[in-house]
């Protein structure tokens, strides 16, 4: 590992209502600062697993661990994008992006402030006053990762952030996403269904099994990116070797 | 465009009076005045004062019914949808009481309460009620569970995520349930003045029935029906103006 974990899940399983068994024994480190994937076939168990480590599902066996502290709910150190999305539909992008804050009690001039600031980053200037119906999906999802930068975590927790997006868009936003943790120097973790992002973005990867979800392989893609352009990363002996690796476990999962 | 709004509901009006007219003369029968007698009688009603007076005591206990279920029925409505308690000691009641010709308990209210406006305004309140508490119990209970799972990532409490989360959402529901309890309110009050306490536009309905003034009857008739209509196209209008169904969410 190549840094301290930041999150530590330790044999994680959730059944619901006793008898769908989505997780089972579960255990993974997550190095901070990095950028880690789950991926695994569609009803494995990543929302769940994410869930669980956010706080908001409750794990039937086993625990998670933060920062050193053992999880029972959502915490400032958190914040999560939902996979569908999750925005107020009554309120505007700026009123989105701040609500974090706002459950805070942050002064609206202090939060729209700050909100404001990441609607520039995430690329939806001049989108501060529409309504999320107004936008189109790919435009919701910045505004659910706005929204979770804007109350400042240390790990992001994204659930297949990019899903609604054609591929030239989907490449855009992994370049700006990887540019803007860079400088937030952000814990991420990514549910994906997409090998090459995967492989692409991701410090580590965790391959699950179907359901119920085990972990199947951990994958530390060492994948020179310094000085590289995005497609050369693409052409890199080593990202292919990745991908044909993740390849030959999913497949089998394919029926 | 905004021309063609007026257009059409005016046709409908000239088309459906026409009918009536036509009807009116054929005639069908001896009590059906035509519509051009009973707008006169509606007329002569309006100017000698007795409309009016009768609307005075008609619209009185209506507002006060109409009010108190908008502050105690949303209220409890939105009580049971947030408490198990509170739901499981009311809402089989209020399952029942909405199902139920409740009408048929108005001539009860007099036993009890008498002739008054106490009367009137729990006929009123016996009728809209269930309603209104039935739909805001239900727009609490439709919440959106990922808008509060959001609310919960995000560090929010339970008043918060109820404030910010759960009321906006409910909101149309919740209005949605003053307007039908507003329609049924208007249902209440002219069985009430019919039934118990001959007063209001029910008494005239009654008094000129009585004395085989078919034009003024109808005419009392019709202004009732026409005045509920109004109110409630006139709430339905405001409901979309407040609510727009793209942001409403539900
Ligand atoms: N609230 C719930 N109640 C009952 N079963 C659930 C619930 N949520 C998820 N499940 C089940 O648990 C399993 C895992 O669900 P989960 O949403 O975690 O999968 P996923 O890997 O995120 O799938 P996808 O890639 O399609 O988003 C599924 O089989 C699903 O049916
Ligand atoms: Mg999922």
């Amino acid at each position: 590992m190549p840094a301290e974990a930041i999150v530590e899940v330790r044999g994680a399983g959730k059944s619901y209502d006793g008898t769908v068994e989505a997780l089972r024994d579960v255990s993974l480190a997550l190095p901070q600062g990095g950028l880690s994937t789950l991926l695994g076939p569609s009803g494995c168990g990543k929302t769940t697993l994410l869930k669980i480590i956010a706080g908001l599902i409750p794990p039937s066996a086993g625990e998670v661990w933060v920062k050193g502290k053992k999880v029972d709910g959502p915490g400032p150190e958190r914040a999560f994008v939902f996979q569908d999305f999750a925005l107020l539909p009554w309120a505007t992008v700026l009123r989105n992006v701040a609500f974090g804050l706002e459950l805070r009690g942050v002064t609206p001039e202090q939060r729209h402030d700050i909100a404001r600031g990441y609607i520039e980053k995430v690329g939806l200037k001049g989108f501060e006053t529409s309504y999320p119906h107004q936008l189109s999906g790919g435009m919701r999802q910045r505004v659910g990762l706005a929204r979770a930068l804007a109350v400042d975590a240390d790990i992001i927790l994204m659930d297949e952030p990019f899903s609604s997006v054609d591929e030239q868009t989907r490449r855009k936003f992994q370049e700006e996403l990887l540019d803007l943790l860079k400088i937030e120097r952000k814990t991420v973790i990514f549910v994906t269904h997409s090998i090459e992002e995967a492989a692409y973005l991701s410090d580590q990867i965790v391959l699950l099994s179907p359901r119920p979800g085990t972990v199947s392989r951990i994958i530390h893609p060492a994948i020179e990116r310094g000085g590289k352009n995005p497609d050369e990363i693409r052409r890199d002996k080593n990202y292919l070797d990745v991908v044909d690796e993740i390849w030959q476990i999913l497949k089998r999962y394919v029926v | 465009m905004a021309q063609q709004r007026f257009v059409w509901p005016l046709i409908s009006f000239v088309f459906v009076f026409g009918l009536w007219e036509l009807a009116g003369r054929w005639p069908i029968s001896l009590a059906f005045p035509p519509f051009s007698k009973t707008a006169l009688a509606l007329l002569r009603m309006t100017v000698d004062g007795s409309l009016p007076k009768a609307y005075l005591s008609t619209l009185q206990p209506l507002v006060i019914g109409i009010v108190l279920c908008g502050i105690a029925g949303i209220g409890f409505g939105i009580g049971m949808g947030l408490s198990r308690t509170i739901e499981w000691f009311s809402l089989p009641i209020f399952i029942i009481l909405q199902a139920a010709p409740m009408a048929a308990i108005i001539p009860l209210i007099t036993y009890i309460y008498g002739i008054g406006l106490t009367a009137k305004v729990l006929a009123v309140v016996v009728l809209a009620a269930p309603v209104v508490v039935m739909n805001s119990y239900k727009g609490i209970r439709n919440t959106n569970a990922s808008l509060v799972q959001m609310c919960r990532a995000f560090l929010g409490t339970r008043r918060q995520e109820v404030v910010k989360i759960i009321l906006p959402h409910a909101g149309a529901l919740i209005f949605a349930g003053l307007r039908l309890g507003l329609a049924m309110g208007f249902i209440g009050i002219v069985i009430a003045e019919l039934m118990i306490t001959p007063t209001g536009i029910g008494d005239l309905i009654s008094y000129h029935s009585s004395v085989a003034d078919y034009p003024e009857m109808f005419a009392a008739i019709f202004s009732i029906i026409a005045l509920a209509a109004l109110a409630i196209h006139g709430l339905e209008r405001l409901e979309r103006k407040l609510f727009p169904p793209e942001i409403r969410g539900a």
